[in-house]
């Protein structure tokens, strides 16, 4: 009994249930996403190779903002990213990655960016450093409360 | 009495049958986690490349080395690849082989000209005396930049596979499912190749 059902259950399910549960976009909604990836992707590297904003620190800031913005696109448009797919399974993984990553990325660069400035003025006497590097020190230096 | 305990139903513990999920039905789901995994790998990288960015060693820096023009260039590179597996999958719905297999070929033919771009400023980076042994700076831009392309390498491997295996058998579910998991697998390194000409070029030129 249990060979008779096997097939004839896995086959209904396969073609209901393949098709309706991920969505793959149509070709509007690829191309607008190729679209906005496109501007998204041009913006900023006009910016920074034309220097338009004369401001390196406010050019950072702007790509950056750029880069998150396309990441959101490409999720959307290209990885067809949403609350519903696999029963909202899928966008729980990612939004623990996205917490990890935080805590990974910006955890890293303050444990790191105290143990520099700390340090520095002691691998200076230690090591042959050149000019530039020296003047980065004494920035850093200014920079410690 | 004795009709009354006969017509009770005994307690059952157990699913009295196993629940028929059909073959791959957590195959995406899964995938998914294996992404997700990939991209804390990728994290990791970032955080490690943010913070050795800055030890030239009395080296070059990203100003001498990066060439933008030519990483606008891989960028659009991937950015097509990625529109063109799009348009595959969009071919792959209607059931159209040949269509599916041509987007899938234009796919190829666009990640081996990122590859091969790549590998060039790689070469080129290594001939001017700027290797991976040469700062922390170029350690940690090797091993970032390095990990997104072998993970392109092997998309590429993986991408000539499914043709084969489409080729031979056609678009049956279990191949329809792997062209879905390449999919996610390709889109995903394109999102990864954002943070990387963010982070590591630009910021790069502009430190």
């Amino acid at each position: 009994m249990n060979d008779a059902v096997h097939p004839h259950g896995g086959h209904d399910h396969h073609h209901d249930d393949h098709h309706d549960a991920h969505s793959h976009g149509s070709f509007g909604s690829y191309m607008i996403g190729f679209g906005l990836s496109v501007i998204l992707t041009a913006i900023p590297f006009w910016l920074v190779m034309s220097g338009a904003l004369h401001d390196p620190q406010l050019t950072g800031i702007v790509i950056m903002g750029f880069a998150a913005v396309q990441v959101v696109v490409h999720m959307i448009y290209f990885l067809h990213m949403n609350t519903r797919v696999e029963g909202g399974w899928s966008f729980m993984a990612m939004m623990l990655t996205v917490v990890l990553v935080v805590i990974v990325l910006s955890g890293s660069l303050w444990v790191m960016y105290h143990l520099n400035a700390n340090m520095m003025p002691h691998a200076q006497m230690e090591m042959d450093m050149g000019p530039t590097q020296e003047m980065r020190v004494m920035q850093n230096m200014s920079e410690m409360p | 009495m004795s009709s009354a305990t006969a017509t009770m139903e005994p307690r059952a513990y157990h699913l009295p049958e196993e629940p028929h999920l059909h073959e791959g039905h957590s195959t995406m789901l899964g995938f998914w986690m294996y992404l997700m995994s990939d991209c804390l790998i990728f994290a990791i990288l970032f955080a490690t490349y943010a913070v050795l960015g800055g030890s030239f060693a009395g080296g070059p820096g990203p100003k001498d080395l990066f060439d933008l023009p030519l990483v606008a260039l891989n960028t659009a590179m991937l950015l097509f690849s990625s529109i063109t597996y799009g348009f595959a999958m969009l071919a792959m719905e209607k059931n159209r082989v040949s269509a599916t297999q041509g987007w899938l070929f234009v796919t190829l033919l666009f990640g081996g000209a990122f590859l091969f771009i790549e590998l060039y400023e790689f070469s080129h980076l290594i001939h001017e005396g700027a290797g991976p042994w040469r700062s922390a700076f170029l350690s940690s831009f090797f091993t970032l930049v390095g990990t997104h392309g072998l993970h392109v390498t092997f998309g590429s491997v993986w991408l000539i596979t499914l043709m084969v295996q489409v080729a031979r058998k056609g678009l049956i579910p279990a191949n329809k499912r792997r062209l879905m998991c390449l999919s996610m697998f390709w889109h995903f390194l394109d999102v990864i190749w954002i943070g990387v000409f963010t982070f590591v070029y630009l910021m790069g030129v502009l430190r």
